[in-house]
C-alpha cells in the first residue's frame, strides 16, 4: 500500500524492470500512465459505441421508413410519403438522435457490464481507504512463479511502501 | 508528470491533500443536516407542494384554467419549457464540451451543473406533458404499434423530433452523471461508519473497487459520452427552436433560430449555475475549490453567449425590415412598440445590456455582483420566450382574431411550483450527493493544487 500516486507509479516500474508482474492495482482516482506499466490493454469500449450507434441509425431509418413510407403514407401539406430519399432530410434529426440513444446507453451497459458494477453487486476493494486517499498494489505469487514468496516480499520492501499485508489464498 | 505554468491561478487554494479533498466534500454528508438547510427545504417543499397543487388541479379541470385562448394558444407553458430546457444546457456543456477541451476547471463545478441540467430537464418535461391536456395519453407521442388502423406518429413534424431529443437528451445525461458519480459514492460507501447509509450507498455505488482496468475504462467512456453527448448538447436546442422556425408565424418563421437558440440556452444555463453556486460555495464552504477564476471564466462565457445572443437580436430587427415582407415586419414593429413592448424591453435590457458590464474585470470578478447578474440574465432570459412566443401570436394575419393573453393564479402557480420543485432537488442532491466530483479533483490536484504549485516553482529555482 502506498500513499501517493507518484511514488507506486515509480514502485510499480522498478518491480516491472525486476520481472514481477502485478496483478491490479486499487486507485482512488485514475493514474494516468500506469496502464502500459503494469500492462492494462487498452479497452475496446469506443469502438462498441460506435457499432451500438451504427445499429441505432439503421433501426431509425428502418422504423420511419415502415412506419411514414410503407405502413401508412400520408400526404402532409402537399408533401406524399412515397420514397425515403426524398422524405430523408425530414428524417435527419429523428435518426441523428435515435444514434446518440443507441450508442450512448449501449455503451454504458457494456461499461457496467464488463466492469462488474451493477447495483448490489458487493465492494471487492481491499480496503476502504483505497477509495480515498491509499494506493494499492496487489501481487500474488501464482503470476510470479519464478520468484519465492520471500523475494518478493523482500522486493516490495525496497519500494517506498506504507504498509504490507501478506494473506494467504490457499 | 504534468504541469502547469506557474503563471497560473491555482484551481485549488490551501494545502490540501487528497484526503482533505475528501473530507471537504464527504464530510458535510456524514454530520446532521445544518439548521439553514433545513428552513431551505421546507420552503422550497411547501412551493413545490404548491406547484403540485395546481399541476393536479389542471389535469382535474382540464387546460381552460390557463388564460390561454384560441389566439394565443402557447404562452407561459411553453416559455417555461424552452426556459427551463436552456437552462438544462449549461450542465451538459460543462462536462461534454469542457472535457473535449481539457478545461480542467469544469471538475469543481461539472458534478453540480450536470444535477442541475437532469432536475431542469424534469422540470422542462412537465409543460409539453401537461400541456397536452390528457396526461394519460402521453405515450401517444411514441410510435407504439395501435388499434386506431395502426395510426403512426408523424416524423416530420418537429415536435415528434422534440420528443426524441428531450428523451435521448435527458437519458444520456443522467448516464453521464451518474457514471461519474458511481466512484464518488463508493468513497462515501467506504467511509461510512453507520450500517443504514452503508448500505443505501454501498448499493448506489454499483460495488465500483477502482481497478486499473476499471479506471482506464471509466475515462474512455467519459471521453466517448463526452464526443457524442457535444453534438447532442447543439441538437436540442435547435430542435426545440425548429418548434418554432418550422412554422409559417410571422416571428418565427426564421432560419436563425437554431444558433440563436443555442447560445441563449448556453447564456441561461451558466447564469442559473452561478446563482446556485455561489449560494452553495458559501453554504458548503468550498471556497477553496470553487472561487473567483471559476466566476470569471463563466462569466466570459455569460459575455461571449450574450453578445451572440444580442447579434442575434438584431439581425432578426433587420431582416424582418429588409425582407420587405409586410406581415414579417409589421411583427417586429409590433414586437417593440405594441401592447408588449414593455417584455420586448426587458429582454433587451437584461440580455444584451447587462452581460456587457462583464467587460470590466471588477465586475466579472465580484461574486456579488455576478450573483445579481445572473438573476437577471434569467429574468431576461424567461422573457425572451415570451416576447417570442406570445407576441408574435397575439397579432396574427387576420386582425379581427387579434387578442391578448393574461396569465391566471393557475399559471403562476405552476411555474412557480416548478421552481420550487427544482429547488428541492436540488437540495436534496446537495446534502445526500458528493457536490464535486471528488475523483476529478484529485487528478488535478498536483498539477493545479495551491500547494503543489509552490512547490514545483522552488523546485525550478
Amino acid at each position: 500500500m502506498y500513499d501517493d500516486d507518484d511514488v507506486l507509479m515509480r514502485a510499480a516500474e522498478t518491480l516491472v524492470a525486476k520481472g514481477l508482474k502485478v496483478k491490479e492495482v486499487y486507485s482512488p482516482f485514475p493514474l494516468h500512465g500506469l496502464d502500459p506499466i503494469i500492462g492494462v490493454k487498452r479497452t475496446r469500449l469506443a469502438i462498441a459505441a460506435f457499432m451500438y450507434a451504427t445499429g441505432g441509425t439503421c433501426l431509425a431509418l428502418l422504423g420511419m421508413w415502415y412506419f411514414m413510407i410503407h405502413d401508412w403514407p400520408m400526404n402532409i401539406g402537399g408533401k406524399p410519403s412515397f420514397s425515403l430519399i426524398e422524405n430523408l432530410p425530414a428524417f435527419i434529426p429523428v435518426t441523428f438522435e435515435f444514434s446518440v440513444l443507441c450508442g450512448a446507453h449501449g455503451m454504458a451497459i457494456t461499461y457496467f457490464l464488463r466492469n462488474g458494477t451493477l447495483p448490489g453487486m458487493p465492494a471487492t476493494n481491499p480496503d476502504p481507504r483505497t477509495t480515498d486517499h491509499m494506493f494499492v498494489m496487489e501481487i500474488t505469487t501464482d503470476e510470479n512463479h519464478s520468484n519465492s514468496a520471500d523475494e518478493i516480499e523482500g522486493m516490495l520492501k525496497d519500494t517506498p511502501l506504507v504498509e504490507l499485508s501478506i494473506k494467504d489464498y490457499e | 508528470m504534468q504541469r502547469e505554468a506557474a503563471i497560473r491561478e491555482p484551481l485549488i487554494f490551501g494545502d490540501k491533500s487528497y484526503q482533505d479533498i475528501t473530507n471537504d466534500v464527504v464530510g458535510p454528508i456524514e454530520g446532521s443536516a445544518p439548521r439553514t438547510w433545513k428552513i431551505l427545504v421546507t420552503l422550497t417543499g411547501l412551493v413545490a407542494l404548491y406547484g403540485v397543487g395546481c399541476i393536479m388541479y389542471l389535469i382535474g379541470t382540464g387546460i381552460g384554467v390557463w388564460g390561454l385562448n384560441k389566439t394565443v394558444g402557447w404562452a407561459w407553458d411553453i416559455t417555461n419549457f424552452v426556459w427551463w430546457v436552456g437552462i438544462g444546457h449549461a450542465g451538459t456543456l460543462i462536462s461534454a464540451v469542457l472535457l473535449l477541451f481539457r478545461q480542467k476547471w469544469r471538475m469543481a463545478i461539472n458534478r453540480s451543473a450536470e444535477a442541475m441540467t437532469i432536475f431542469a430537464v424534469i422540470m422542462a418535461a412537465i409543460f409539453p406533458g401537461i400541456h397536452m391536456g390528457r396526461l394519460w395519453v402521453g405515450y401517444w407521442v411514441f410510435p407504439l404499434p395501435n388499434q386506431f388502423g395502426s395510426l403512426w406518429v408523424n416524423f416530420n413534424s418537429p415536435l415528434l423530433w422534440d420528443v426524441f431529443a428531450i428523451s435521448t437528451y435527458f437519458s444520456v445525461s443522467l448516464v453521464f452523471w451518474y457514471i461519474g458519480l458511481i466512484p464518488d459514492f463508493a468513497t462515501i460507501r467506504d467511509r461510512m461508519v453507520k450500517p443504514l447509509p452503508k448500505k443505501i450507498y454501498g448499493i448506489l455505488s454499483f460495488g465500483w473497487s477502482g481497478r486499473a482496468k476499471n479506471w482506464t475504462r471509466f475515462e474512455e467512456v467519459s471521453l466517448v459520452l463526452a464526443g457524442i453527448a457535444t453534438p447532442l448538447v447543439f441538437s436540442v436546442h435547435s430542435i426545440v427552436s425548429m418548434d418554432f422556425a418550422t412554422s409559417v408565424i410571422p416571428g418565427w418563421h426564421t432560419t436563425i433560430f437554431p444558433p440563436y437558440f443555442v447560445s441563449g440556452a448556453v447564456f441561461s444555463g451558466f447564469a442559473m449555475v452561478q446563482t446556485l453556486l455561489l449560494i452553495m460555495r458559501k453554504a458548503m464552504k468550498l471556497e477553496a475549490y470553487i472561487h473567483t477564476k471559476h466566476i470569471e471564466y463563466m462569466n466570459i462565457v455569460i459575455i461571449v453567449t450574450g453578445s451572440i445572443v444580442g447579434v442575434a437580436y438584431l439581425t432578426e430587427l433587420f431582416i424582418s425590415w429588409y425582407s420587405g415582407v409586410e406581415y414579417e415586419s409589421y411583427a417586429f414593429i409590433n414586437r417593440f412598440s405594441g401592447p408588449y413592448a414593455w417584455s420586448y424591453w426587458i429582454m433587451m435590457t437584461c440580455n444584451v445590456i447587462s452581460p456587457q458590464l462583464y467587460w470590466f474585470k471588477k465586475l466579472r470578478t465580484s461574486l456579488a455582483f455576478t450573483f445579481v447578474l445572473s438573476i437577471v440574465v434569467n429574468i431576461g432570459m424567461w422573457f425572451e420566450r415570451y416576447v417570442i412566443i406570445v407576441t408574435s401570436i397575439h397579432r396574427d394575419y387576420d386582425p379581427s382574431s387579434w387578442g391578448e393573453f393574461h396569465a391566471t393564479p393557475i399559471d403562476i402557480g405552476i411555474f412557480v411550483g416548478t421552481i420550487g420543485i427544482f429547488g428541492t432537488l436540488f437540495l436534496l442532491f446537495a446534502r445526500f450527493f458528493p457536490v464535486l466530483a471528488l475523483n476529478e479533483l484529485k487528478t488535478i490536484l498536483k498539477s493545479s493544487g495551491e500547494n503543489y504549485k509552490k512547490l514545483h516553482n522552488t523546485d525550478n529555482h
